[in-house]
């Protein structure tokens, strides 16, 4: 895990997650605006799983649990597929107030993998 | 109490899942949320470390369960399934005050470190839900406000109470 990477990571998650549960709360409708986010998080989410497969390689290895690890990383990259087509199927505000959710749920998720990797085994 | 069951089935009765409308879908997605990260979690616990803190961890399962189960009942229509959201949720909140006050207190009778809310072996509930963003404590609050709000619609009246009144009988036939 390289750690500013996981920096924005949280960065971009939390900025979706607020603009999409004020935008939400505002009663705006799943938009380019709100979607567009939640496809980058998705997105830096499958890159983090390549870092993830070559960082222990390449000598970055966690100090904590690997398999706790990847339970976190991989239940991470379902929520904005989850999100994504709730938003797609159900065209409402809380749709949208949903990906602000899930986007939040990310960002604790990915600080929860940091805290994993660089400090709980020591 | 049934003076507010007549009106609001009046209105329910439209669409198939009122429990599912509005807000409600922001209810269902922490939940789900809750559930699948309280699962992952626990999976790993006692796959991993299970001699570290069994009982800890057992209730960590227990939680991860009912989560599920809170989940489904939420989403799924009918007067049963509204009941076990009641009785879901009422347990989540029992056991997050429960736990909660016993790692506040005792932090270390559940077994060692379980008092810690970010250790190896802290469960969902531990600090009331601090780990967690407080999140499970506040969550069976909203639930059951959420439930108490929105009761099924009363289905064909004791359907289900006259079938079982009438099988005494037909029951030993059946049988």
């Amino acid at each position: 895990m390289i750690a500013w990477f996981a920096g924005v990571q949280i960065a971009v998650a939390v900025v979706g997650a607020l603009l999409a549960i004020i935008l939400g709360l505002l009663g705006r409708k799943p938009s380019d605006l709100t979607m567009g986010p939640l496809i980058l998080v998705e997105l830096l989410l499958i890159v983090q799983v390549v870092i993830s497969i070559v960082a222990p390689l390449v000598g970055n290895e966690p100090s904590g649990s690997l398999l706790e690890y990847w339970v976190y990383l991989i239940s991470a990259a379902l929520l904005p597929i989850a999100g994504g087509f709730w938003a797609l199927i159900e065209r409402s505000r809380w749709s949208t107030v949903v990906i602000g959710v899930v986007c939040l749920a990310v960002a604790i998720m990915v600080y929860r993998m940091t805290q994993i990797w660089f400090v709980q085994g020591l | 109490m049934p003076d507010t069951i007549a009106p609001r089935s009046a209105d329910a009765a439209t669409p198939p899942t009122p429990r599912m409308s509005g807000v409600g879908r922001v209810l269902v997605a922490v939940y789900g949320i809750l559930a699948l990260a309280a699962t992952g979690r626990t999976a790993v616990q006692i796959i991993e470390r299970y001699d570290e803190a069994p009982v800890a961890f057992t209730l960590s399962g227990l939680s991860a369960l009912v989560y599920i189960v809170a989940t489904i009942s939420l989403v799924a229509p009918g007067r049963v399934w509204y009941r076990v959201a009641w009785i879901a949720i009422s347990f989540e909140l029992i056991g997050v005050l429960v736990i909660g006050t016993i790692t506040l207190v005792a932090p270390d009778l559940l077994g060692a470190g379980t008092g810690n809310p970010f250790g190896r072996t802290s469960t969902v509930w531990t600090l009331f839900g601090a780990g967690y963003l407080f999140i499970p404590l506040v969550l069976p609050i909203l639930g059951l406000w959420w439930l108490a709000k929105h009761r099924p619609a009363p289905e064909t009246t004791g359907a289900s109470a006259t079938s079982t009144a009438v099988t005494p009988g037909a029951s030993g036939a059946a049988a």
